[in-house]
């Protein structure tokens, strides 16, 4: 009955034992990363694992749910089960809960964090041998992917928002890893902030919809925007928050500053980060909440925005990839560029499309992260300019970074190309002509900032120091795990021999209404194809014949643009200097010196001037008044008594003959009156 | 247990503690552990007896005040002892009874100078005495009595027992010691707030027919629309001027900040956890049911003041170089968020204010805790001295890190309920109050989160992370001891508990909160 | 029988003693001295009593009286002057100003 409804149409829920116990996806490496942290030290393998152990478990079910609704299509979710977090009142149903949902785009997502986590686990084992919190580092990584799957698995807003800045803490805690050195505190920091900037956006659009909906549960807030109950006005506004918030974190210009200082992190960390986890984030939000972003009454007002920051960022941050000389900033941008290609993709309706390009892309970038993590691992250096002609010392490292590196500029038949042709060919169909433009001339600076990468690390002479080796076998294997994603998953939405990706995604209730390319559209494929291939060329004229680096830059170097490029645009600069530096500083100290100055001020002037006053008072009219008189009767009975004590002399004798006296005195006196 | 549910559970928890303090002064001051274990055992049997109570309160009808009794108390102004809860109190009292009992455990080896255990746990009970009776009475003089009780002991311990360094006031010239001047004002502040409010008490049982302080009586005058008009408007003003020195609400805030950095480490938590609260639980208990009419026109008023406390308190905070002093602003913005869920007067921005109060109670306390334990051992709360905690102390750090993401309202701990419903609440507040207002309210509550992560993050990196300074390289320092553990664990136990089932708390607060508003403003 | 006779026999006796009680320095020498102003007083009470010839015998049976506070006082009087002789290796009167003011 799914497979049969129409585009536009709603489905039925249908589940299964698969779904009904899909819940232990989040619930198990969340555990885990608490198990670790109390007893993974005891373990043999310090607690490495149970982290692999739940990851591996995540990838084992999430391909059984892929099978499965590959098979029979589910649309599955579920609250009760969970906890019942008590009722949010006065707004009907509005209901606090925990649950999950199983439905293709949850299953996608499951699948990748599981089969990519699955493979960087295994890697971070070699990579991070003898590190100081080995332990600790697999516990916030579990959690990294935990808090992903609860944000994946989320049927309601507030669930999602508690994955969703989970992620956050957990990206916080990775970037942070080395904390001793304060560059790293930085990046993770920018990393929290830059997220939680875009988290108002978050927070204020859930806020908008759960009450238009009264409801926090996705299905009831895609009713109520499809029957008009939340108007347009509020579902557009409340669109774009969501959409503020999505950009937080998948890195959409402006608020990209914080992803490629997030490369302070562990190599695996930024694998995980780039691929599966985190940045993938954003573009989830936009197609779990694609009924909104698609209905009538938004797309009109919000499509251009969503296309335009897609755009924007996809060539600008491409740019920005070119000038790099940290291997994995040049990565670390490219990630940013081709959120922008998945960014303009969802914004322009090419729901399967952007996840497509969002799937095979999680492949290809993890792999290259983790060869570059090998690369770095032997050379002991970020920089391209310590590197060359690897190719020899390191050839397992080098067939799979070169499969990322040809996946990623989109060069035929590896995955990228698939993907990012039907994003190219969907902007060419619905007629975004513009965005088309730059996106293919995007694919150009792809293919030539990777070009140039591979160039500059494993040809040429090499530049560093000591003798690099190639990584143990548990590095390499899962980098040839991943290649096999990147060169065979392509294959799995071609347009005309095999679309099973596009029925996968579709997500429960909605069939989104988009274009389907009936076959390769193949003037756009060809174009892009050439685009890429002259971007190939272009670096290797530039980079390949002389690959030292310094000469090769210095030719590359163009006078205006590249100081631009180098420092990103200022917009980092900006920011903390128009922004977070006066906010910290000058504002807060503002906010200081008029607390102290002004309200404090006031509160002890008052204190300072009852006292002066109560000094007036007391010294004066008490001390001086009122307290004379008072010790003036006591000074004088005082005096007086001390005259009369003198006569006191404790001589019973004296005291005997006054009696005497006294006595002879009364006897005398009863005579002479008497 | 018939005898228990007419009052005796209440009265035993609010006055076993006092009965603990007369038996701890009669001991010798000598026996330090005779007179600890007194404590610890009084101020146990008050927590049990408020968990009894919570076990026995009946769920089902939480609007209704249980437990209580009504029983003569001062016939010439027809003062009654009136006690009972009900489900916005006891959530609460249960908190105040529990942090009474993990301060005693807390201080089991953390004297404050000048060693005198006998006397400072004489004050804790007596404390905690007057915090668990604001809680239960109903009773406007009642009410006062404990709110009042609560002050003297607080006094005595920053007094007492607070930080001796001598400090210069801005822009007066004045040198004060901190302990003094920081006790005198916390008291004078609260006592100028007081006054009002006790006037604010008299005025309302002058002008109820027949006269009566009883808190539900005068709820339902209210309701009924006596207290309206001028009178009802400088009640309102009074009553605010009372609270909300208490709660402490910007601009009246600035004996907080002192106060906190004053107070030795367990005074600091029992002033952040629970008498912040009574200002806070006064609104809803007091200000709201019996002064509607009121309370709707003072709502936008009292939503920009939230605001300003949040935005205020976390810029503030991020000026501070003193540790406890940045935990102390960051109460102001914290409580703005309470305040902020109060004024929009529905039952989602009441049940944002309460489980934000319980959550604030828990999370900073646990904050004020660390905090002093780490000035036990560093002797200092400059956090430009500071650095590499998570190194020295590793236990000590993580628990630190942890109270600091819950405090900046990570979602799935328990700060994230009350800042998230109170910026749910302000989007539609009552009708009839100005949209515009509590919509912007809620944008900048909503860039107060940020501003709130930016200084606890700040605080982490500054505190925690890094390298060890040079200064404390090569000393010894000892991890969380088996006392402090005891006194913290509960607490971050309980901020997990609610993070992840605020039903915890939303089961006691939820038909409560309804009825009063429906009753109040419906 | 003449009154008188016995009157100036204890007129004299009492001189004796008020002279005795404030020259004397020695406690017990005082002490002696205040007993016979007793001593002068009984006789006077005696006199009077035979005088008066009273059937109650009230004159005599004062003097008993007296006689038995005299006895008792000597008693505590001299105890007391004991003990701080004990404490003070004197009886001198004029030493004994430990309660002066």
């Amino acid at each position: 009955m799914f497979l049969a409804a129409e585009e536009g149409e709603k489905v039925e829920l249908v589940g299964g034992f698969l779904a009904e116990w899909a819940w232990l996806i989040p619930v198990v490496p969340l555990v885990a990363a608490a198990a670790i942290v109390f007893f993974g030290k005891r373990l043999p393998y310090k607690g490495w694992e149970l982290a692999v152990g739940a990851l591996g478990f995540v990838a084992v079910y999430g391909t059984a749910l892929l099978i499965g609704h590959a098979m029979t299509p589910m649309g599955f979710e579920d609250h009760v089960t969970l906890v019942d977090a008590g009722t949010v009142p006065g707004l009907g149903d509005l209901v606090l809960e925990w649950g999950w949902t199983v439905d293709g785009l949850s299953i996608m997502m499951y699948f990748l964090v599981g089969v990519v986590g699955f493979f960087v686990f295994t890697y971070a084992k070699g990579y991070m041998e003898g590190d100081v919190r080995f332990t600790w580092f697999f516990a916030a990584f579990t959690l990294f992917a935990g808090t992903m799957l609860v944000l994946v698995s989320a049927p309601n807003m507030i669930q999602l928002i508690v994955g969703w800045e989970g992620v956050g803490l957990s990206s916080y805690l990775l970037i942070g890893h080395y904390w001793e050195d304060m560059e790293n505190v930085w990046a993770g920091n920018k990393a929290f902030i830059t997220n939680k900037i875009a988290d108002i956006g978050l927070f204020l659009g859930v806020i908008v919809f759960a009450i238009g909906a009264g409801s926090f549960r996705f299905l009831d807030v895609f009713e109520a925007v499809e029957s008009g109950a939340i108007s347009s006005g509020f579902a557009v506004a409340g669109a774009l928050l969501i959409f503020l918030g999505a950009m937080g974190k998948s890195g959409q210009f402006p608020l990209h500053v914080w992803l490629p200082d997030a490369m302070a992190g562990p190599t695996p960390v930024s694998s995980l980060m780039h691929a599966a986890t985190m940045v993938t984030a954003g573009v989830y939000l936009i197609a779990r909440m694609f009924p909104v972003f698609d209905a009538p009454a938004v797309a009109g007002d919000i499509r251009w925005l969503l296309i335009t920051i897609g755009v924007i960022t996809l060539f600008a941050t491409g740019l920005i990839a070119l000038v790099q000389d940290d291997i994995k900033k040049v990565l670390a941008y490219s990630t940013l560029s081709q959120l922008g290609y998945m960014t303009a993709a969802v914004g322009a309706g090419a729901y399967t499309a952007g996840l497509f390009h969002l799937f095979t892309h999680a492949f290809f970038k993890a792999l290259l992260f983790l060869a570059a993590g090998s690369v770095i691992h032997a050379v002991h250096s970020n920089n391209m300019s310590d590197m060359g002609g690897l190719r020899s010392a390191m050839p397992h490292t080098f067939r799979t970074f070169v499969i990322g590196s040809l996946a990623l500029a989109g060069i035929l038949p590896f995955a990228g190309f698939w993907s990012k042709d039907e994003i190219l060919a969907t902007l060419n169909h619905d007629g975004y002509t513009a965005a088309l433009v730059v996106a293919t001339a995007g694919a150009f600076v792809t293919a030539f900032y990777m070009g140039r990468a591979v160039f500059l690390t494993f040809f040429g002479e090499y530049r560093g120091q000591g003798q690099p080796h190639e990584s143990p076998p548990i590095m390499t294997v899962p980098l040839y795990g991943l290649a096999a994603g990147a060169v065979f998953f392509g294959f799995l939405n071609v347009p005309g021999l095999y679309t099973g990706f596009t029925d996968w995604v579709t997500a429960r209730v909605f069939v989104p209404q988009e274009y389907h390319p009936e076959s390769i559209d193949f003037v756009v494929g060809g174009i892009g194809l050439l685009v890429a291939l002259a971007g190939i060329a272009a670096a290797y004229v530039l980079f390949f014949r002389d690959a030292e680096s310094q000469a090769a830059r210095d030719r590359f170097s163009i006078p205006v643009l590249y100081p631009i490029l180098e420092n990103k645009y200022f917009i980092d600069d900006f920011y903390m200097k128009g922004i977070i530096n006066p906010t910290r500083l000058q504002i807060a100290a503002a906010v200081n010196w008029s607390n102290d100055r002004i309200i404090d001020f006031a509160v002890n002037a008052a204190g300072v001037a009852t006292r002066v006053a109560a000094r007036f008072v007391y010294d004066i009219l008490d001390q001086l008044g009122i307290d004379f008189g008072i010790n003036a009767a006591g000074a004088v009975t005082g005096e007086a008594g001390g005259a009369l004590r003198l006569t006191q002399t404790g001589k019973v004798q004296q005291y005997a003959a006054v009696v005497v006296a006294g006595a002879v005195l009364l006897a005398a006196g009863f005579i002479i009156f008497a | 247990m018939e005898w228990f549910d007419n009052g005796w559970g209440l009265s035993l928890t609010v006055f076993l503690p006092l009965v603990g303090a007369a038996v701890v002064m009669a001991l010798p001051r000598r026996n330090e552990l005779a007179v600890k274990s007194t404590a610890l055992v009084f101020a146990s049997l008050s927590l049990l007896t408020s968990i009894i109570v919570a076990l026995r309160f009946d769920y089902g009808d939480t609007s209704q005040f249980q437990m209580g009794t009504d029983l003569a108390w001062i016939e010439a102004i027809s003062s009654r002892f009136h006690i009972g809860v009900d489900g916005i109190s006891l959530p609460l009292l249960v908190l105040s009874t529990a942090i009474t009992v993990l301060s005693v455990i807390y201080s089991w080896n953390h004297w404050p100078e000048p060693h005198n255990p006998k006397a400072f746990l004489v004050l804790m009970l007596v404390l905690a005495t007057g915090m668990a009776g604001t809680f239960v009475a109903l009773d406007l003089i009642l009410f006062f009595v404990f709110f009042e009780v609560v002050l003297l002991p607080m006094y005595f311990m920053i007094g007492i027992w607070g930080d001796r360094t001598k400090r210069r006031l801005a822009g007066l010239g004045v040198e004060v010691e901190m302990r003094l001047y920081a006790s005198i004002k916390f008291f004078l502040f609260t006592l100028f707030g007081s006054a009002f409010m006790l006037l604010g008490f008299l005025a309302l049982f002058f002008k109820a027919e027949p006269n009566t302080f009883d808190m539900v009586a005068l709820s339902e005058l209210g309701r009924a629309g006596v207290f309206t008009g001028t009178f009802g408007f400088w009640v309102f003003a009074a009553l605010f001027l009372g609270f909300a020195v208490k709660v402490p609400m910007w601009p009246f805030h600035t004996w907080l900040p002192d106060a906190h950095t004053a107070a030795p480490t367990v005074g600091s938590v029992l002033l952040a956890a629970i008498l912040l609260k009574l200002g806070t639980y006064g609104f809803v208990r007091i200000s709201l049911p019996i002064l509607p009419q009121q309370a709707q026109d003072w709502a936008p008023a009292i939503a920009i003041l939230a605001v300003i406390s949040i935005i205020y308190g976390s810029l503030a905070c991020l000026a501070q170089t003193d540790v406890k002093r940045l935990i102390a602003f960051s109460s102001v913005g914290h409580m703005g968020f309470v305040m902020l869920g109060i004024a929009t007067l529905t039952d989602i921005g009441i049940n944002a204010a309460v489980i934000g109060m319980v959550a604030h109670g828990i999370i900073t306390g646990l904050l004020f805790f660390l905090a002093g334990s780490m000035q036990h051992r560093y002797h200092t709360r400059e956090m430009s001295r500071l650095g590499g905690n998570m190194k020295l102390m590793p236990v000590l750090g993580g628990i630190l890190g942890f109270t600091a993401m819950a405090s900046l309202g990570l979602p799935g701990l328990a700060g994230f309920w009350g800042e998230f419903m109170a910026l749910l609440g302000s989007f539609n507040p009552l009708d009839g109050l100005n949209l515009g207002v509590f919509r912007t309210a809620m944008v900048l509550g909503a860039v107060g989160t940020v501003l709130t992560a930016g200084y606890l993050l700040w605080m982490l990196q500054r505190v925690n992370l890094g390298e060890v300074p040079a200064e404390w390289a090569s000393k010894e320092f000892h991890d969380a001891d088996g006392f402090e553990l005891a006194a913290w664990v509960p607490l971050v136990l309980a901020t997990l508990i609610i993070g992840i089932w605020p039903k915890a708390v939303f089961g006691a607060t939820n038909d409560a909160v309804v009825s009063l508003v429906e009753r109040t403003f419906g | 029988m003449i009154v008188s006779q016995f009157l100036v026999l204890s007129a004299a006796l009492f001189a004796l003693g008020v002279y005795g009680l404030l020259v004397r320095r020695n406690a017990v020498l005082v002490l002696l001295s205040i007993e016979l102003m007793l001593s002068a007083v009984t006789i006077n009470l005696v006199a009077f009593g035979a005088f008066h010839d009273d059937p109650l015998f009230t004159g005599s049976v004062f003097a008993l009286f007296v006689i038995t506070v005299a006895a008792a006082e000597v008693g505590i009087g001299i105890a007391i002057v004991l003990m701080i002789f004990r404490a003070r290796r004197s009886a001198n009167v004029d030493e004994l100003d430990l309660m002066k003011w």
